[in-house]
């Protein structure tokens, strides 16, 4: 996408009001005409991040749709928490059917809109991190290779949190889950193991493939819109904290988003057929502790005697996804926001 | 028109002329040669407008089929045994969520031990799932069924499954009138799905239903299973009326009217069936048979009734509960329980043994001089059974008993007579 940076009066936070934003710019959420997908009144927890994910993604697809949209949902706390029986939030033609089956579908719902030349309805699929890169993953491997007319989103919280905070291949090393308890010599979740979807999809060669946070949630909805102006197999993965499973405030789950990215620990990109073309530069470079130190998941490496070397250890991760992904910019270019143009 | 054709041909050609709009699946013998000629119709044109994917389990090609018919198409599915298995959460979730479903069942084995060849182990292993379940006994019945099948399905938002015994049916060339296309589009009018997806009129599907209302959810399927006892004689009567030959049904009668001993069975086992019962009959023997065409929803009534005057029953089916006995046994027992009748549950043909005719007049034989056990596992070999109980009792470590039977046995080849 090409992207305009635009200077603005440094605020601090980084954030920029609608207000200060040509219309054309401003988010989909700003706009009253908004299509609240997922409408108040469902049972996510507080400070849930994906649901806030979930409602700034899928009014994004709507706008971009103009209306014309079919959402598939894997089971996991988006599908639970929205859809207690007789009650749903969501104001979308929407369907769940199982855990692992999203991206297949899916497919089949695209099939069926290709097969009555409704080339107009597009399809989006979503998944919690389980359902993506764990049960998931065969069907959604199958629908990326085939080049499927779905866009799938991966709403990502590290763990299983419906079922009560357990490890999934998204779980980062050191995380204390309720299955990678904080005890014995190495506490929490072991180095070495998960999965990197978003490079995963990549290797598909798949058209679009990006990731964003719950942090910058412009930066989310550009990336919908990006999505939905392609056609073929497309996959968005969404950090959203979970309060809960992550033992932050509720408060924080912005904060916590945007730590995640400052550190580097989680790379903010696009890639078009398996290539990245743009990065989202970190702002102010922060040490992992910073984020790390205010989850509870986390909190055994903490406190005496604490353990600096596992905390050096996810540093080092942190350094080389920043030297990987060339996530550090120049002065000049760090003292301006991006907005898409 | 009679043309001399293979049955999976005959199946695939009946399945275009229903005009399926989504057709998924994964390869597994022996349904292969079904998708493959669909396939390769979707790709000459021939069957349009149509959607023909190909995916990479059978978990996927009944979540696709899913979604299609969710999405209002017509969904068409084939598979066999593992493959049934490894879709089977999603085959519960196609009942659960009432989505008219066509899918054949090419019946196969289950493994271990792996075994590519006939039996009923699979469809029985789908018997609870909410599935409305027909048994083809010839390859003609097969072709009839899926067209019934799509009807059936749409009219009660309800998934249907044609079961059609692997190779004996799927792989055998014989003539079968593939049913006109118009007849066909005169029978099975354009899909009307009672639910559906569509962003103009925006509905949520596939809730989390707690206990407050989850029974009451599951007995409205019940009751739609129930519905098909009523509709499926009904359909048939139209389908004859349009075909011109009488196929479908809850289930066939052969000579039962003066009979005293009745053999019930699924499939296409009942022409041999028939063939021994004539055969018996010249003998005097008072046999007839009873063909069950609708496995679930189970006709009780209608099998009490075509069982009531006999004495003994024997109920010939290719499969079993492993510690149980007799799953078809069982509902015919269920079925018959205040009648005063003899019944008998025989296994056979399990993994594709042939039941020949010979066994079967053997076994009637062995009724009509009441030999005939409660449970009887048709032409097994006890004396290779005896020498690995022997090799248990004996040696701790004694082996994987699939290979120690093989090596007993001094073949690799699969062993079909």
């Amino acid at each position: 996408m090409s992207r305009q940076p635009v200077h603005f009066y440094q605020v601090g936070s980084f954030a920029v009001g609608n207000r200060l934003l040509d219309d054309e710019d401003r988010t989909v959420q700003s706009d009253p005409g908004r299509s609240d997908s997922l409408d108040s009144g469902h049972r996510a927890c507080q400070g849930c991040g994906e649901a806030l994910g979930a409602r700034y993604a899928l009014d994004a697809a709507m706008r971009a749709t103009n209306g014309q949209l079919i959402a598939v949902n894997a089971t996991g706390c988006l599908e639970v928490f929205s859809t207690p029986y007789p009650e749903t939030s969501w104001r979308i033609a929407w369907l769940h059917s199982l855990f692992g089956n999203a991206p297949a579908v899916a497919t089949g719902v695209a099939a069926a809109m290709k097969v009555k030349g409704l080339n107009d309805v597009r399809v989006v699929a979503q998944a919690g991190d389980g359902g993506t890169v764990d049960i998931g993953f065969g069907c959604l491997s199958g629908m990326f290779e085939r080049n499927d007319d779905v866009l799938f989103i991966c709403y990502d919280n590290e763990a299983y949190m419906n079922t009560g905070v357990q490890r999934s291949g998204a779980t980062p090393p050191a995380a204390r889950t309720a299955t990678t308890e904080a005890v014995g010599p190495q506490p929490g979740n072991v180095f070495g193991q998960g999965k990197d979807m978003p490079r995963l999809a990549m290797a598909h060669g798949i058209p679009y493939v990006a990731t964003a946070t719950v942090a910058d949630l412009h930066d989310l909805e550009n990336k919908v819109q990006r999505a939905m102006e392609m056609h073929g197999a497309r996959y968005l993965h969404v950090l959203v904290p979970c309060p809960l499973g992550w033992g932050s405030a509720s408060c924080d789950t912005i904060k916590v988003a945007r730590l995640a990215k400052e550190t580097g620990l989680f790379p903010v990109f696009e890639a078009e057929n398996g290539v990245v073309t743009n990065v989202s530069p970190i702002r102010h470079r922060t040490s992992v502790e910073s984020y790390l130190s205010i989850q509870k998941r986390f909190g055994h490496l903490f406190g005496t005697p604490g353990r600096p070397d596992i905390v050096a250890r996810i540093q080092a991760i942190a350094d080389h996804n920043i030297a990987h992904y060339g996530l550090l910019v120049d002065e000049e270019r760090d003292a301006t926001l991006e907005v898409s143009a | 028109m009679l043309r001399q054709i293979e049955g999976s041909r005959a199946v695939a050609e009946t399945v275009a002329h229903c005009r399926p709009e989504v057709v998924c699946a994964y390869p597994i013998s022996p349904q292969t040669h079904i998708i493959e000629a669909i396939g390769a119709m979707v790709k000459e044109g021939s069957l349009a407008p149509c959607e023909f994917i190909n995916v990479e389990s059978e978990f996927a090609a009944m979540s696709v089929s899913i979604g299609a018919s969710a999405a209002g198409a017509r969904a068409y599915t084939a598979t066999a045994s593992q493959g049934l298995l490894f879709m089977m959460e999603a085959v519960y979730n196609a009942a659960g969520l009432g989505l008219p479903i066509v899918m054949t069942l090419a019946n196969r084995a289950i493994g271990a031990p792996i075994n590519i060849w006939n039996d009923h182990s699979d469809a029985m292993a789908a018997r609870d799932t909410g599935w409305i379940q027909l048994f083809a006994e010839t390859n003609q019945e097969a072709c009839d069924l899926h067209i019934l099948a799509f009807r059936l399905a749409e009219e009660l938002s309800l998934p249907v499954m044609v079961c059609m015994d692997g190779f004996i049916l799927t792989h055998a060339v014989e003539g079968i009138d593939v049913p006109e296309q118009s007849d066909v589009d005169s029978f099975l009018p354009v899909y009307e799905p009672r639910q559906v997806l569509d962003p103009a009129d925006p509905i949520s599907i596939g809730a989390m239903v707690g206990p407050e209302a989850f029974t009451e959810v599951r007995y409205l399927s019940h009751l739609r299973q129930l519905d098909a006892l009523e509709l499926i004689p009904t359909l048939a009567s139209e389908f004859a009326s349009t075909f011109g030959r009488e196929s479908g049904g809850l289930l066939h009668t052969y000579r039962t009217d003066d009979a005293t001993t009745i053999v019930v069975a699924l499939g296409s086992v009942l022409g041999t069936i028939k063939d021994a019962v004539d055969r018996r009959r010249e003998l005097g023997d008072r046999v007839g048979v009873v063909g069950i065409t609708t496995f679930r929803p189970f006709p009780f009534d209608d099998v009490r009734d075509a069982l009531s005057h006999a004495q003994k029953v024997i109920v010939m089916e290719k499969a079993f509960s492993v510690g149980y006995g007799g799953v078809l046994s069982a509902d015919v027992a269920s079925a018959t329980h205040d009648a005063t009748i003899s019944l008998h549950s025989v296994v056979a043909g399990l993994g594709g043994r042939a039941i020949t005719q010979q066994s079967i007049e053997e076994l009637l034989d062995d009724t009509a001089h009441d030999r005939l056990r409660p449970v009887t596992f048709l032409d097994l070999d006890l004396g290779i059974v005896d020498l690995e109980r022997a090799r248990i009792g004996s040696v701790r470590r004694s082996g994987p008993s699939a290979e120690n039977v093989l090596s007993d046995l001094g073949t690799v080849a699969s062993r079909i007579g």
